[in-house]
């Protein structure tokens, strides 16, 4: 019985590595260009690459100025 | 019997030669590196964050925690039988949410703000409306054979989870049925991250596996090798075509998924210390990846060297986390505080 089921098993593996063998694949160079790009083209939105400035801070310990 | 054994020789002999194809393709677009293609671009010099909040309350080890979608509450996840959520702009405390069993390993937030999501050594993930009065219950997801990882949730109506069984799953709320589930890891399964437009998810697991799958269909698409040891963290980068993994094995990698293959990997002889957790600012550029030597380390992406390191837990940084605005990190440890950067 459990021959049968290692047969199963067995075949589920081939078909699944026949699946993964099947895909086109994109050349390594164009693909570490387009991460590169996305990165640079949205440098200067990542808050935590520019730095975040104390008046647009949202963690940043609010300091209240008051009249005594 | 003798028929049967033939059988599976030839087929053993079939899935060495479809792996040695795989490899042979990989190769075959194997044309440049990370490293080379990274050359034009600028350094990002030494990234130095303020440590802005400490967020005290927890009386436990931290284990989880997740952003809401609005960047501003967050939930987070302890030991000590609680999830609580956060408002992070005041730090003050929103919810407290009291949990059956306090062996919690992941919590979630809803897009929509209104569910939550927790679940561990219970092998239960249990979602809870928090816009109630005082929290309800609204499921109790019980199918897992095995410890609840990782849990995700795509709406208010369905979400995925990553359990010690080495499946994932896909759950209907409105029924509490599971609608998919996931087989191929053969250890088990530790994180999951799901795409932004949620047609896909990666997992990662004890079989040192990263796996793309299909949401709807069921299927593995990919499978991505090389670390030596448990995955205990993935993520996608943000335009959705890598993904970085975190592992037992003390190092961080970037499979980019139409190569099919590794492009880069985060290591360094000085750190010997598994990765618990990972988060990626919003250009992609900077890795925040927790370790168990108590910090949390930045990577430079696409140079793969490290540019800075948030210090202050007194204890192993468990979860890391980026809000969808990017404006800050959030760091959680087992020494029960979270803290917050920027």
């Amino acid at each position: 019985m459990s021959g049968s089921s290692n047969l199963v098993a067995m075949k589920k593996a081939v078909q699944q590595l026949r699946f993964e063998a099947s895909i086109n694949r994109v050349k390594v160079s164009q693909a570490a260009a387009d991460l590169q790009q996305f990165c640079i083209q949205n440098a200067l939105q990542d808050p935590l690459l520019t730095g975040v400035s104390s008046s647009t801070n949202p963690f940043r310990p609010q300091k209240v100025c008051s009249f005594l | 019997m003798a028929a049967e054994k033939a059988e599976m020789d030839a087929l053993k002999k079939e899935c060495d030669a479809l792996r040695t194809q795989i490899e042979a393709a990989r190769k075959a677009v194997n044309d440049s590196s990370m490293s080379a293609a990274s050359g034009g671009a600028t350094a990002v010099g030494r990234v130095q964050l303020k440590l802005r909040k400490t967020l005290k309350g927890h009386l436990a080890k931290i284990y989880a925690m997740h952003w809401s979608a609005d960047s501003r509450q967050m939930v987070s996840a302890s030991q000590d039988g609680k999830l609580l959520v956060w408002d992070t702009f005041t730090g003050n405390k929103l919810v407290a949410v009291p949990l059956k069993s306090a062996w919690v390993m992941s919590v979630a937030f809803a897009p929509s703000g209104n569910l939550v999501a927790s679940g561990g050594l219970d092998n239960i993930c249990t979602v809870y409306n928090i816009k109630a009065a005082s929290p309800k219950t609204l499921r109790e997801l019980d199918a897992h054979t095995g410890y609840l990882s990782c849990c995700r949730f795509l709406s208010d109506t369905e979400i995925l989870t990553a359990s010690g069984d080495t499946t994932c799953c896909l759950w209907d709320l409105e029924t509490g049925k599971q609608k998919v589930i996931f087989t191929n890891h053969i250890g088990d399964c530790m994180s999951l991250a799901l795409s932004s437009d949620m047609n896909t998810f990666i997992s990662g697991a004890c079989d040192s596996l990263a796996k793309l799958w299909d949401v709807r269909e069921g299927a593995c698409k990919q499978t991505f090798s090389g670390h030596t040891s448990d995955i205990n963290a993935i993520s996608f980068f943000p335009s959705g075509n890598a993904v970085i993994t975190g592992s037992d094995d003390c190092t961080c990698k970037m499979y980019d998924l139409r190569a099919d293959q590794e492009v880069i990997g985060y290591q360094d002889t000085n750190l010997n210390a598994g990765v618990t957790s990972l988060a990626l600012s919003s250009s992609g550029r900077l890795i925040f990846a927790g370790y168990d030597d108590f910090n949390c380390h930045i990577w430079d992406s696409l140079k793969g060297e490290k540019v800075g390191v948030l210090s202050g837990h007194d204890n192993r940084v468990s979860c890391t986390g980026v809000p969808a605005d990017g404006m800050g990190v959030c760091t959680g440890s087992w020494d029960s505080f979270l803290k917050l950067w920027n």
